[in-house]
């Protein structure tokens, strides 16, 4: 190829690509999300199995099973593992270091994960016991952001046999 | 060659926009129908491989999280293909050749109703050249369609006839989405939608899901009296570009039914063709005689066309009329890409 022709190469164009969706949050979701705004967190129960899912999918992901039974579990529970997050990246909603906690529920077999507040970092471990801290009650929503973080709650530490199987 | 058969099938019904379900609720009965169906449980699923795509779904690893709807524990034989169930099936088969495993669930969803679909296509197409024409899959297929009419006797009446066969037949497929009793004389009324093609001639957009089970000779002839025995199944694929390629035949469908020895008579055909003009293309270089051959008894892709589901649904519906010992040998093909790009050929045929 001619030097002149390597000038005239093209070397990128701009396509600007976006596409909207709409998604259905699923029938177990949207019985979870109702609940919400009234600070309850109902997890769904697997018949056979007696596995307690939250937030709940619809299915029990071992063995496909539908989750039919509501359970209301409360919102409190312990950490069962945790990251310290000391890197900032764009977009970043909370001053570093802040925790990432796995959150297993009172009578809940699955955590999920969620932001630890009101907490000295180094303080933080498997086993602490810890509630949720909700948005003002005119700004409840059918959504998880209705759940602000969560916070130790000074309670004795959960025996680690208890959650061995949630890890 | 192991001999190799579809044992069950079973759909979701097919819907517009299903609003209450994502797609884990959607296949979770379908995933279970089609294990009763032949009474196997999980542990009597050797291997597991489905079809979708992220694209669709507007969510990266949704494949992962669908299998929250068959169950992943204990640890099973899994695989995923970004292409029409009917590709995974095609994986499944070879799975069984290898001899590894005797048995494999085969399923496929798709919810076209959360994004724009005609966007989410375009996503397919070129980056540089024709993604930024704005060109959709009805735009593209109406190209096909005017160089087919062109370059053919055929007339918009004839399109019109196979919109007309098709959701007749769907009336009575209680998992359509789009049927009628229409006359060709009422379709031509209608004013074009993207010339030459009517809205008559174009498929619906549809959320659903289906499954499929394979089994070997020997586990097959246990589960159920009429095997669907898979006699032959290829896929050919050609160029992207839709210059490069003469869109009135089809050429990888041609090659795929010879090497899968799709000649002869059948006794049905179901045919993955979204557009009226394309199952007139995929007739003739099939070489189906529809005097004898009942042509899309399902109603095929003009009833119900959720995408990376249909092409799964055509080799489920025809093998399910050998299943019933209403047919004794079906063609099923599948198409993915715009304007045919890519087909499969299945030729299923029972005991008799």
């Amino acid at each position: 190829m001619s030097e002149g022709a390597t000038e005239d190469l093209v070397t990128g164009i701009v396509v600007p690509v976006s596409i909207q969706y709409d998604y259905t949050a699923g029938e177990a979701a949207s019985r979870f999300l109702a609940h919400i705004p009234e600070k309850r967190l109902v997890g769904q129960r697997h018949g056979d199995t007696g596995l307690v899912y939250v937030p709940p999918r619809g299915s029990d992901p071992a063995d496909g099973e539908p989750t039919e039974q509501d359970v209301e579990l409360g919102d409190k529970g312990i950490i069962t593992t945790f990251c310290v997050v000391n890197v900032p990246f764009a977009g970043q909603a909370v001053e570093c270091p802040y925790v990432c906690a796995q959150v297993l529920l009172d009578g809940a077999d699955i955590p999920f994960q969620a932001l630890i507040q009101e907490a000295d970092v180094e303080a933080i471990h498997a086993g602490m016991r810890i509630e949720a801290v909700w948005v003002d009650d005119d700004d409840l929503a059918p959504t998880l952001e209705s759940i602000r973080y969560f916070r130790p709650t000074g309670e004795p530490d959960a025996d680690p046999a208890s959650y061995k199987d949630h890890m | 060659m192991r001999e190799v058969a579809v044992v069950s099938f079973a759909q979701a019904p097919n819907v517009r926009r299903d609003s209450d379900r994502n797609e884990v609720e959607i296949l979770m009965p379908v995933l279970h129908e089609v294990r009763q169906k032949v009474g196997l449980d999980r542990s009597d699923i050797d291997f597991v491989v489905h079809g979708s795509t992220d694209f669709q779904a507007g969510m990266p690893f949704s494949f992962v999280a669908a299998l929250d709807a068959y169950g992943a524990w204990p640890p099973i034989n899994e695989s995923h293909v970004e292409m029409d169930g009917a590709w995974a099936l095609y994986e499944a088969w070879v799975k069984i050749q290898t001899g590894e495993v005797d048995t494999a669930l085969v399923f496929a969803y798709g919810k076209g109703s959360p994004g724009d679909l005609p966007d989410v296509m375009r996503l397919q197409l070129d980056p540089y050249l024709l993604y930024p024409l704005g060109v959709d899959p009805v735009g593209l297929a109406a190209l096909q369609a005017r160089a087919f009419l062109d370059s053919t006797d055929h007339t918009e009446a004839d399109m019109a006839a196979v919109a007309v066969r098709d959701r007749k037949n769907g009336t009575s497929n209680p998992c359509a989405q789009v049927v009628g009793d229409f006359t060709v004389e009422e379709l031509l009324s209608e004013p074009p939608f993207v010339a030459p093609l009517r809205r008559h001639d174009c498929p619906p957009i549809s959320d659903g899901a289906s499954a499929v089970i394979l089994a070997a000779d020997g586990r097959a002839r246990d589960l159920v009296p009429s095997p669907a025995w898979i006699r032959g199944i290829d896929h050919r694929i050609e160029a992207a570009p839709l210059g490069n390629r003469d869109l009135t035949v089809s050429a990888s469908t041609r090659i795929a039914a010879e090497k899968a020895g799709a000649s002869g008579d059948f006794d049905i055909a179901e045919l993955h063709a979204p557009f009226t003009h394309q199952s007139i293309i995929l007739e003739e270089v099939l070489g189906i005689d529809s005097s004898t051959a009942s042509v899309n008894p399902s109603g095929g892709a003009l009833c119900a066309n959720p995408l990376m589901v249909a092409g799964l649904t055509r080799v489920g519906e025809a093998a399910q009329r050998i299943l019933d010992g209403a047919a004794g040998r079906a063609l099923a093909h599948a198409t993915s890409g715009a304007c045919l790009q890519q087909n499969l050929v299945c030729v299923l045929e029972g005991d008799g």
